[in-house]
């Protein structure tokens, strides 16, 4: 029916990986995006400046699921430093699908909440955030 | 077979002349905001051709015509509502406005602590928030009359609601989401044994339902032009006595008498609320589409919209997995049905709709409470209005069973 709908994107939200919590967290956030209500919720557990474990859960799109999803595949094991050069360019190239103004916020949503829980919440600029 | 003369009508509406992404635009979404016809578009075009300038002072001809306009626009307002004056009737920039004229300028005079104010669990975020932020300046407590199961105002406990303590009481004409429409008679009758005012959100109810604000003695109404195939320009209407007490809103030109560097004497009413340049071309061609509306007649209105309601009822509960919420009695809702489909977010199947060129919208629609409250996060809507078809209902039922497939392989 569509390519925003591709099979990696379908296939991604419906069977997501990383879905579920972290008994030992050592970080975690949660925030929605309010013109839709997509939720999501990231436990980490970092050691040593490596994010050893990571594993969400939320509500929301397609999108915002399967954005979920690959960017806590993408992230596992990767140090905080390396954290920070995951940005939007990143997940939408990971997504790889066109994205309009409102459907980007629902994409990005996962990796706000990843920023703000592995370095609070100050540390997220906006500039994705119009 | 339809009240209404759909065919003719949809011809003049430009806008639906239009394809999107190769195919016949499918506009579901007049709840959000209506189209316009052909002679609304062009009254704001003549305006700005022929009448341009600015009102109330001016003594020569362009001025006088444009406040003539003006005032003209306004007094088919009055008639369209039936308000007993036309000073009952102010201009604001649109309904959200004039709930926040109404809370802050007859709140801030009447609420003191410990006072009560009244609104619904069914209310859009513009008749909730104006309160809130009344309530934590006063020190007043918010209350609101809960909901059914259904999505309709439950009243079994109104007495215990609204009391002696109760000093606003403010509702909705009609759910944006389930499109409940409450028996508003019972409520503002309950308010005004109290003494309370009853404030009523019109925005869903003035495009879709008759309208008298004198049988329905509402004290406050507000609604807004573009839901109703207007320009964005809205309305307060308010009963004179109550806005005559009240003291001005926003500050500015053209609302004032006399104007000291230390104190000002008020305009009379309307103006004493209509501070600044308004928006006068959009007044001007919501008038024309009142006109328009007039021409078709409101009870004529409601009678396609239930007839399309009660088709597009019927043809959703075929879709597996589709739950639309509200109302079963089409003669308790108005022209939408928000819905939810079994795994699979509003948001997507919006998105997959609009490749097929139907608007619809997926959101809270400004209500989360009333989401949170049946644990949604958010819901599908399509909303109709005088141009839509049972063909569109049609198009919209296919569409959302192939979305159905492809989330279901």
């Amino acid at each position: 029916m569509d390519d925003l709908y591709k099979e990696l994107i379908l296939d991604h939200s419906q069977h997501p990986h990383n879905h579920g919590t972290l008994a030992d967290a050592t970080n975690s956030y949660e925030d929605s995006n309010p013109l839709c209500g997509d939720k999501i919720r990231m436990e980490m557990k970092i050691e040593n400046g490596v994010i050893a474990d990571v594993k969400f859960t939320g509500k929301g799109c397609a999108i915002s699921q399967a954005s979920a999803s690959m960017l806590t595949d993408e992230i596992k094991g990767k140090s905080l430093e390396e954290l920070k050069h995951i940005d939007k360019q990143v997940v939408l190239d990971m997504l790889g699908i066109p994205l309009g103004p409102s459907r980007i916020k629902c994409a990005l949503l996962p990796l706000k909440v990843i920023k703000a829980s592995a370095y609070g919440m100050n540390v997220w600029d906006d500039e994705d955030e119009e | 077979m339809s009240t209404l003369n759909v065919s003719s009508i949809r011809e003049d509406f430009p806008i639906l002349q239009q394809f999107v992404h190769g195919k016949p635009l499918v506009y579901l979404d007049s709840a959000a905001t209506s189209q316009k016809p052909e002679r609304v578009i062009r009254a704001l075009d003549t305006y700005y051709r022929t009448t341009n300038a600015n009102i109330h002072r001016g003594i020569y001809q362009l001025a006088e015509q444009a406040t003539e306009e003006y005032e003209a626009a306004r007094k088919k307002v009055q008639k369209f509502i039936n308000a007993k004056s036309w000073r009952e009737v102010i201009w604001t920039r649109n309904a959200t406005e004039a709930l926040n004229l109404v809370a802050y300028s007859y709140g801030r005079t009447n609420i003191r602590a410990g006072d009560e104010i009244v609104i619904s669990m069914l209310e859009h975020h513009s008749n909730i928030v104006p309160w809130q932020l009344l309530a934590h300046e006063k020190g007043a407590t918010l209350k609101h009359i809960p909901v059914d199961e259904q999505g309709q105002l439950a009243l079994d406990n109104l007495e215990n609601l609204i009391t002696e303590k109760t000093k606003i009481v403010a509702v909705t004409m009609m759910s944006n989401v389930t499109g409940a429409i409450p028996p508003l008679d019972k409520i503002i009758s309950r308010a005004h044994s109290v003494g309370a005012v009853a404030v009523v959100d019109a925005a869903q109810g003035a495009p879709h339902l008759p309208l008298d604000v004198r049988a329905l003695d509402a004290d406050f109404l507000a609604f807004s032009g573009h839901k109703m195939l207007g320009p964005f320009v809205g309305v307060l209407y308010g009963k004179k006595a109550l806005l005559e007490a009240m003291p001005p809103f926003l500050g500015g030109g053209d609302m004032i008498r006399q104007v000291h560097l230390q104190e000002s004497s008020w305009n009379d009413l309307p103006h004493k609320f209509e501070a600044g340049t308004p928006a006068i071309a959009e007044a001007i061609a919501f008038g024309t589409a009142i006109d328009y509306l007039n021409a078709l007649g409101m009870a004529n209105v409601r009678a396609h919209e239930m007839e399309l309601t009660h088709y597009a009822l019927d043809k959703l509960h075929e879709v597996p997995g589709l739950r639309v919420l509200g109302p079963t009695d089409i003669a308790q809702r108005g022209g939408l049905a928000a819905f939810e489909m079994e795994n699979i977010h509003p948001h997507d199947i919006a998105a997959l709709l609009d490749r097929d060129a139907i608007c619809i919208r997926a959101g809270h629609h400004c209500a989360q409470p009333l989401h949170d409250y049946f644990d949604l996060s958010a819901t599908a809507r399509a909303s109709f209005y005088i141009y839509n078809t049972p063909d569109e209902i049609d198009q919209l039922v296919t569409s959302l069973q192939n979305v159905r497939k492809m989330f279901n392989k």
